[in-house]
């Protein structure tokens, strides 16, 4: 047999092959090639639709792949640097989840920073791991957290020996990046894993002008958000081990939860997405970043605003940036983020991936062109022209470190659960989430304290406009607490 | 041999010019530009496919969309056009001695060297020293200038494709900032007939609306574009497009022309009903 190269993608092959084929299909999905839901194969059009297809001998099966999901999977491994690469079909979330399910049991520990996406955390209701967190910095001005500073790593190591894990957001939302290698070589002399939430990272793969990859680093885990930075289907995502870690264990892992029915629209997407970043992945992000450069330096010459890049780092709890991450601080012109965001969208028609209570973040890649970047820059020139205002009174964000009475599972699962409102959960213990999202990182996790600081950070963010959720009560005017005896 | 230039007007409606010869086809970095030799119409420019100006009726066009603002503001010195890369527009232009200089600013500088050699009617005013030419993004230029151009003209394609941010309120905003006090902007504002051309005139007008104390509509008939029913925006700081309008002085100077009148100025905003409703729902 022919060796696979990069230049292949074996599950888009096999689906081609498939077509021809001209298969009488008696199986499911009973929209049978998209002729029985006419509404639905005229707004998808009909070659989605005739792929959309069920596992079969000539397409492998994603829960125990022997042929061409296999082998698509090895050629993503290869390309990324792993051992191992496992197709992920209920995006990255799942990725997530499956790291921290194969690295611990009830009761293991496992070390990371706050400013994880909820998914870690659900994942430790799930298995009923304990956090350690680690407080990550804060920047004062920019009112975002930043890494992990290796000082933090290390005491909670030394303060936690029989840790598993220590888990790792490479980069955070807003591209910042830990010292990965050090903290790798320190956990690995302390016998615990590393797992790398790179949602945000697909990107570092393919182009050395960007912050270190976990893979390549010697992670022994990574979660990869293809759809993100990577071109691929929303949703889709790849999961990465190293030779340490047991394929086999992990499949059962993601088997536990994943979908049986597999969408092959999301693993050809994955397959097709792999191809052209291993083969023109370092061009494509040459483009990304001179397009990004190319729009900060604009934004900074507008006045006010800062669209913020690798001046920040500084060694330590920013040890690296992503310059293809477009994050601009708005409070200079009194304004939020996610003001800013609003107003881009319901006045300009430009929609940008989040703004927080001092930023605003927009997402470039792949398919952004020059045209578009000028809309994005003259609206804000414009933004700032007339809404400019005096940004005195504006909330300091300041880092709130949590104070972690119960673990995530025995308080999302307590018997002794009451609804009070929110403003009277202050010293009560939550037993739920509180988020923006996006970015989807917790206010609050199951088996925190409620404090005063908490309770003004969420009316502040309700009153600036961020979508609050997580909580039972959609409206978040009630909270769920532990009941006090 | 039956050589037709046709342009789907709507996916249900197409209309056809009879073609003599292709003289000139090519692909720039942001659209396909065709000339082409009609007997009816003399040379025709289209873009990506779609009819840009002919020979026969571009009079009516550039004579719309600047003698217009040129009879409210005869005193105008220093001009912008935003698009026109055929030259059109600023030969209109260059017809009062008074305008010191025209910045044009152009995102293809193919089309404008394609006018230049195949339709020299519009584009020998390219090289008039009055004229200088900018071929970048307006969208980008225009954030540059502040309290600058007594006229901005914008002379675009259709508000998708490489157009598409000439329509969009960061610009329409931009171009307020780039103007002085008492500055007009004229922009070519699609048609109100067919649904879509319709929708991307209603949205052109409030964007225009938000931006500008004084915005209003005014309209021409073009006999090659979709319906042969067109319209402009004339957007102002300070002067009325009618009440201010200088008519001694406009026509102390003097200036022949095929279509424009005092006359016609005054009614060509008197728009139609149905046009009425559609603009009065967004304002």
């Amino acid at each position: 047999m022919k060796k696979l190269t990069q230049e292949n993608a074996p599950v888009l092959e096999a689906l081609e092959k498939l077509k021809q084929m001209r298969i009488v299909p008696f199986d499911v999905p009973g929209h049978k090639r998209g002729r029985g839901n006419k509404v639905l194969t005229e707004f998808l059009g009909e070659r989605c639709l005739s792929v959309d297809v069920n596992s079969m001998k000539p397409l492998d099966n994603l829960c125990h792949p022997v042929s061409i999901i296999k082998d698509a999977e090895q050629l993503a491994a290869e390309a990324f640097g792993a051992a191992h690469a496992f197709f992920m079909v209920g995006g990255t979330t799942s990725s997530v989840q499956a790291m921290i399910l194969t690295a611990c049991k009830r009761g293991d520990k496992i070390i990371l920073p706050r400013n994880v996406h909820r998914s870690a955390i659900n994942a430790m209701i799930l298995c009923g791991a304990v956090p350690v967190y680690i407080n990550p910095q804060m920047d004062k001005t920019l009112g975002i957290s930043l890494g992990m500073s290796i000082k933090d790593v290390k005491k909670a190591i030394a303060d936690n020996p029989d840790a598993k894990a220590v888990f790792v957001n490479n980069p955070t939302y807003y591209g910042i990046c830990s010292n990965l290698n050090e903290i790798i070589k320190m956990a690995h002399a302390n016998n615990m894993l590393v797992l790398a939430d790179e949602a945000h990272g697909t990107h570092f793969y393919f182009n050395d002008k960007l912050p270190a990859a976990a893979m390549r680093s010697g992670a022994d885990m990574a979660a990869v958000s293809l759809h993100k930075s990577g071109g691929s289907l929303t949703q889709s995502s790849m999961l990465f081990i190293n030779d340490k870690i047991s394929e086999g264990y992990v499949r059962q892992i993601i088997n536990l939860t994943q979908t049986t029915s597999g969408s092959y629209l999301l693993m050809s997407s994955l397959d097709i997405s792999r191809r052209n970043l291993a083969l023109r992945g370092n061009k494509i992000i040459d483009t990304v970043i001179d397009l990004v450069e190319y729009a900060r330096s604009e934004i900074n010459n507008i006045g006010d605003y800062y669209a913020y890049s690798r001046e920040k780092i500084n060694g330590d709890s920013i040890y690296d940036f992503d310059i293809t991450k477009l994050s601009i601080y708005t409070r200079s012109i009194g304004l939020a983020g996610i003001e800013v965001y609003d107003i881009l969208r319901d006045e300009y028609d430009i929609q940008t991936e989040f703004g927080d209570l001092a930023n605003l973040l927009a997402y470039v890649s792949i398919g952004d062109r020059p045209r578009d970047m000028e809309r994005l820059v003259s609206a804000l020139s414009e933004i700032r022209r007339i809404y400019k205002k005096d940004s005195t009174g504006m909330l300091e964000v300041e880092y709130i470190n949590p104070k972690v009475v119960l673990p995530p599972q025995d308080a999302f699962y307590t018997n002794k659960e009451e609804s009070i409102p929110l403003d009277k959960a202050c010293g009560r213990v939550c037993t739920e989430f509180v988020m923006c999202y996006p970015p989807g990182i917790p206010i609050l996790a199951p088996g925190e304290l409620v404090t005063s600081q908490i309770l003004e950070y969420i009316h502040y963010a309700k009153a600036k406009g961020c979508q609050m959720t997580g909580p039972e009560d959609m409206e978040l005017n009630n909270l769920n607490v532990v009941t006090e005896k | 041999m039956e050589l037709w230039f046709t342009e789907k007007h709507t996916p249900y409606v197409q209309f056809s010019i009879k073609i003599e010869k292709q003289l000139y086809a090519a692909k720039s970095e942001f659209q396909r530009i065709d000339i082409l030799e009609s007997r009816e119409f003399g040379r025709i420019l289209t873009l990506d496919g779609y009819l840009m100006l002919t020979e026969k009726d571009e009079f009516i066009y550039h004579e719309m969309i600047t003698h217009v603002p040129m009879a409210v503001m005869p005193h105008a010195r220093k001009v912008l056009i935003i698009g026109g890369g055929d030259g059109g527009t600023a030969r209109e232009i260059l017809r009062y001695k008074t305008v010191e200089s025209i910045d044009l600013v152009d995102i293809d500088k193919m089309v404008a060297d394609a006018c230049r050699k195949y339709i020299p009617q519009t584009a020998a005013s390219l090289d008039d020293p009055r004229v200088k030419c900018h071929f970048e993004d307006g969208l980008k230029y225009i954030r540059h200038h502040e309290n600058e151009y007594d006229l901005i003209i914008v002379d675009s394609t259709d508000p998708f494709g490489p157009g598409e941010g000439l329509f969009t309120k960061e610009f329409y905003g931009n171009c307020y900032k780039a103007l002085k006090d008492d500055g007009i902007m004229v922009n070519q504002h699609e048609s109100p007939f067919y649904p879509a051309d319709s929708y991307a005139m209603q949205r052109a007008h409030k964007r225009i609306f938000e931006s500008f104390p004084i915005s209003r509509i005014y309209q021409a008939h073009i006999p090659t574009y979709p319906s042969g029913h067109w319209l402009f925006g004339f957007a102002s700081k300070k002067y009325h497009p009618i009440l201010d309008a200088n008519w001694q002085k406009w026509k102390s100077l003097d200036i022949k022309t095929r279509y424009y009148n005092p006359k016609l100025h005054a009614g060509a905003f008197a728009l139609p009903t149905y046009v009425e409703d559609i603009i009065r729902e967004v304002e």
